[in-house]
């Protein structure tokens, strides 16, 4: 938004004097320029299938591995973000384009993106032959189609959703599509869009961990990065070096927070539309600090000149006295002939990978696969109900305590960033040690990462319960179960809702590492269609990869729609509080 | 021809329908004529729903119409034309843009430059009294304060004509007056470039005492119902008997048609219930039988009495009306003989008097009633009724109208509603739950 960074002068001059806070922040902007610079350059080395990417288990390396990592997630980030920006607004702006793009989003957030790596690489590989920088572009690939989807949802629902007389105002001051988007639309949904890229970096983490090790016809190739690393100590035993690569994604985690999400959502409070009264105003050290400067802020001024160069530019050239203004050919049958086309291209589709499938696996398998889906499905059902039943009442008690509240909540987000498929090993030992039943105790894995979704979401919802609606209920004296059933439970579940379906999504995803899981040359396998993907994975064997990817799709579209989207519409019809 | 010159904006023959979700046309404004002269003031007066807004949004360029012709000097409006701005009822600022962006919105997207959008943003903001305040964001501001962000926004264009829709209304009665002053005193003494100004009011007093003329806006479909020129001197004196007798002329004019008499035709359920709380209704009849009224009240005394707005005290009366309750005449309220034995009854009376007259009068209130004796388990989730009013109304104005037939229905105890399912039932018959009526109402009350 460069209209609204203008500095207080951008006039040069003693503006352009260092003070003491330039002094302070110049040393870690360029150091983290130089690590940037140095970290991308690693990326683009040469390299062949075959060749060994050695991985050392030497702790003095895993720097430098966190490093490679974060520039994975960085610019999956920044592809989801220039991703999510063109397809949203192109979605909310044409009413064509809506009706392809918004169903075609729907199938790819539930495509279990894990299952698909082993797919998508090689063609980026054959797009890079013979440098390391297609396998990075696989990796990240996979990151940013972590991140993407919900990113697009929210921002395309905020395009949707900016008040009626807000765009009137931006109609009768003669705003253009270019001024529009950069003063209204992009403002209103930044707070949303902020939010959703911290989640999806939360989540991002699980697949940096799992993309880095990558198989292809067998192979596996091993990018520089803490997931290689993991992958590397599991296979060789050792303990230890988890050890070290657990404590180095805490401080990685630490570190993206305070270096770019807390001055960016400190910064980015002023977008927020309205503000409850009594919520706490974010605020970054890093963001005062570069508020403080006076050479660095002169870096500002850019993306203002930009602005300033773009008005004559993309302005609107014509008022409503013009014949020009408000063509509208609407044509009332293309509309259908439109929406005929797009059926007739997904009924093609469908039959041509019907005939695939046929051709290659038979319809037994297909049917064996549902049924694997299913065991997967009750596994992820069980689990969330279970992480309900203990989340819930916890989040409820701390989220009626403001204070604990407060603290209790950057530790649930930050568990839910935090990759599970570190802790994994240390399941398989402990599952190989007591000689547990795999099929049950594989399965808590599955939501290791992905319920403490549920539990900040309850947290959230129980502090924004109005205090007055508490009183009430404690005025008629109700107790009990039927304080629960009358007044909780109501007034959380919108949020546990919310909370319940990115927890359900993640754990169908991560059902692809967590059904199979090794340690050393020991692999304990449940029963289930994540592990089946992740069999075939290793094997290469890419009907059935595709075969299990898409009956897991299905299977996640269905619970989307029948199970979560028609308890959001009763939350939202029903038990809101106005 | 000089004549056309002078013309700032002429609409004739506008009309303009909106596509219910049943794509049946809901005409809404109906063959208006209207005209803008240079250095003229107009104010539109009308009933909740009449299509005064539409009417603004049409001349801003913000909508199209269905038919007639819409110009600005002579020319025909398809969009937002350079020379016409607007003021809107809820401000509606950019809360991420200081004041001073706000107002520089519309020249920078001329692509104005730099230095003279600055120029003419400040000039702006310190003709309008905001100055000291240019680095300050919305959120900041007051609401007075916020509204002069939206004029010194509308006024840094230098429009040819202003339109304001309610520009006041969402300020309180001091702030409003202030404001209205200012923007008068700017004015008067050509210290705006602007020619005309068109608002639309929903009180009757600021409207007589801004403008030249004031139009008065028939509904269902919105038409021109009637104009009554203000050959007043500025500043006008309120307490003046010309000022009194042209705010009592409005008034008579305003109330002249729409409020039935109760009994006439059945309202058909589409109707649009006037927005008025059965203790409100309560409240309006209880006064009318103090002595200083004794059944007969001057509508502008009455809403002194009241201390209502006006676009309030006409859903009263409408109400009051439609249950036959009173009768509006020449700009005075009348108590007719059932109110005045509805203002004697004892609370169980009332209800039941209440609930008597909503049976048969509001067609809607006894359709509920019938579904909900129909139907077995004798409850029906109150989406059911929406949906059919969605057939005569938008889905906002459906909703409101719906939420005043529970209003009504749930004080004469003709039937029940459940906020948290929605859903509505018979009342609980036995006597023993009769008594318990008043405790139970009162958590509901609570509840919500
Ligand atoms: N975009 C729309 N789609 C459908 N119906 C609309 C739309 N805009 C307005 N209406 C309907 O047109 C009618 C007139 O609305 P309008 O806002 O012009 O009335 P108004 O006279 O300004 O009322 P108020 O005094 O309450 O502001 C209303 O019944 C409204 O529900
Ligand atoms: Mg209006």
């Amino acid at each position: 938004m460069p209209r609204t960074i203008i500095p207080a002068a951008v006039s040069f001059g003693p503006a352009l004097r260092p003070n003491v806070w330039d002094l302070a922040v110049l040393p870690l902007v360029l150091a983290i320029l130089w690590v940037l610079a140095f970290g991308g350059a690693q990326m683009a080395t040469p390299y062949n299938i075959g060749d060994p990417l050695s991985i050392t288990l030497d702790p003095e390396a895993l720097p430098y591995y966190l490093l490679r990592s974060f520039l994975r997630m960085a610019a999956g980030l920044l592809v989801s973000l220039v991703f999510t920006l063109v397809y949203a607004t192109l979605a909310a702006k044409s009413r064509y384009a809506e009706k392809i793009l918004i169903p075609v989003l729907d199938v790819l957030q539930s495509i279990p993106i894990l299952g698909f790596l082993s797919i998508t690489v090689t063609g980026f590989i054959a797009l890079f032959p013979g440098n390391l920088l297609g396998v990075e572009c696989a990796s990240i690939f996979a990151i940013f189609t972590s991140q993407a989807w919900n990113m697009t949802f929210s921002f395309y629902a905020s395009l949707r959703t900016v008040p009626h007389d807000l765009h009137e105002v931006a109609d009768m001051f003669h705003l253009s599509v270019w001024q529009r988007f950069w003063q209204l639309e992009l403002p209103f949904a930044a707070p949303g869009l902020i939010w959703n890229m911290m989640m999806s970096v939360s989540g991002g983490w699980f697949f940096v961990v799992a993309s880095e090790a990558i198989t292809v016809n067998g192979q596996t190739i091993t990018l520089p990065g803490i997931g290689s690393y993991i992958a590397m100590a599991i296979s060789e035993r050792n303990l230890p070096a988890i050890g070290w690569a657990i404590l180095t994604m805490l401080i990685g985690i630490i570190i993206y927070d305070q270096l770019f999400f807390r001055p960016l959502v400190a910064w980015a409070d002023k977008f927020k539309f309205e503000s409850l009264p009594g919520e706490e105003v974010p605020t970054s050290w890093l963001l005062d600090t570069l508020q403080r400067t006076r050479l660095l802020r002169v870096f500002s001024a850019v993306p203002v000149l930009l602005w300033e160069w773009s008005l004559p530019v993309f302005r609107k050239r014509f008022d409503g006295l013009a014949a020009t203004d408000r063509l509208n050919f609407r044509l009332p049958w293309f509309d259908r002939v439109w929406t005929l086309f797009l059926l007739g291209i997904a009924a093609y589709a469908v039959y041509r990978i019907g005939e695939y499938v046929q051709a290659e696996v038979g319809l037994d398998e297909v049917l064996h696969v549902f049924v694997l889906g299913l065991a997967t499905a009750v596994r992820v059902i069980v689990l969330i109900a279970i992480a309900a039943l203990i989340w819930v009442p916890i989040g409820v008690w701390i989220g009626f305590r403001p204070k604990l509240a407060q603290a209790v909540q950057p530790i649930a987000q930050f568990m839910a960033a935090f990759p599970a498929n570190l802790m994994f090993p240390v399941a398989v030992i402990l599952i190989l040690h007591f000689n547990a039943s795999v099929e049950i105790w594989t399965s808590p894995l599955m939501i290791l990462g992905t319920q403490w979704y549920i539990l900040f979401n309850v947290i959230s919802g129980a502090m924004s319960m109005p205090s007055d609606f508490r009183s009430v209920a404690d005025n008629f004296g109700l107790k009990g179960w039927l304080r629960w059933k009358r007044l909780i439970l109501p007034g959380i579940f919108p949020s546990f809702v919310t909370g319940a379906i990115t927890a359900s999504g993640g754990s169908w995803n991560a059902s692809i590492v967590s059904e199979m899981v090794s340690w050393g040359d020991t692999t304990l396998m449940a029963t289930g269609i994540g592990s089946y993907i992740a069999d075939n994975t290793q094997k290469g064997d890419f009907p059935r990869i595709a075969l299990g990817v898409a009956v897991m799709c299905c299977y996640v579209m269905l619970f989307n729609r029948q199970i979560w989207r028609r308890m959001y519409r009763l939350a939202e019809e029903r038990l809101r509080i106005d | 021809m000089t004549d056309d010159n002078e013309l700032l904006i002429d609409l004739e023959g506008v009309r303009k329908f909106f596509r219910a979700p049943d794509h049946s046309d809901r005409v809404v404004l109906e063959d208006v004529n209207f005209q803008l002269k240079q250095g003229e003031i107009v104010a539109l007066l009308g009933k909740s729903g009449s299509g005064k807004s539409t009417l603004l949004r049409i001349i801003a360029g913000l909508i199209d119409a269905n038919g007639g012709k819409v110009l600005y000097r002579g020319k025909s409006i398809s969009g937002p034309v350079h020379g016409v701005s607007m003021v809107f009822q809820s401000f509606a600022l950019f809360p991420w843009l200081t004041v001073q962006q706000n107002v520089e919105l519309g020249l920078e997207a001329l692509a104005v430059p730099a230095a003279e959008r600055e120029e003419r943003a400040l000039e702006a903001i310190d003709v309008i009294g905001l100055g000291g305040f240019e680095s300050a964001y919305p959120r900041e501001l007051s609401g007075g304060m916020r509204q002069r962000v939206g004029f010194a926004r509308a006024l840094v264009m230098r429009p040819d004509v202003l339109l304001m829709d309610e520009p006041f209304s969402a300020l309180d009665v001091l702030t409003a007056e202030t404001l209205s002053a200012d923007l008068l005193e700017l004015w008067q003494e050509r210290k705006i470039p602007t020619k005309g100004i068109l608002f639309v009011s929903h009180n009757i007093e600021e409207a007589v005492a801004m403008s030249d003329r004031v139009l008065i806006f028939s509904s269902d479909p919105g038409r021109v119902k009637a104009e009554v020129p203000v050959p007043l001197a500025h500043p006008r004196d309120k307490d003046l008997p010309a000022f009194k007798a042209i705010v009592d002329q409005v008034y008579a004019i305003m109330t002249q048609r729409p409020l039935r008499p109760a009994g006439a035709e059945a309202l058909s359920l589409g109707y649009r219930l006037p927005s008025a709380t059965p203790h409100k209704i309560e409240g309006m009849i209880e006064t009318l039988i103090e002595p200083q009224f004794d059944g007969k009240a001057d509508l502008p005394a009455l809403a002194d009495e009241l201390q209502l707005p006006d676009d309030a005290l006409f859903h009263l009366l409408e109400a009051g009306a439609l249950l036959g309750f009173i009768r509006v005449d020449e700009g005075d309220a009348i108590l007719l003989p059932l109110g005045r034995t509805f203002a004697e009854a004892e609370t169980t009376e009332r209800k039941e008097l209440f609930a008597e007259q909503l049976m048969s009068h509001i067609s809607l209130a006894s359709h509920i009633r019938h579904v909900l004796d129909e139907r077995r388990d004798h409850r029906a989730p109150e989406g059911r009724f929406i949906q059919e009013l969605e057939d005569f109304l938008s889905d906002d104005e459906a909703e409101r109208v719906l939420e005043q037939v529970i209003a009504w229905g749930r004080y004469a105890e003709i039937f029940d509603y459940d906020y948290t399912s929605g859903v509505l039932s018979l009342p609980e018959e036995d006597e023993e739950e009769r008594g318990d009526g008043e405790a139970s109402s009162g958590e509901d009350a609570a509840a919500e």
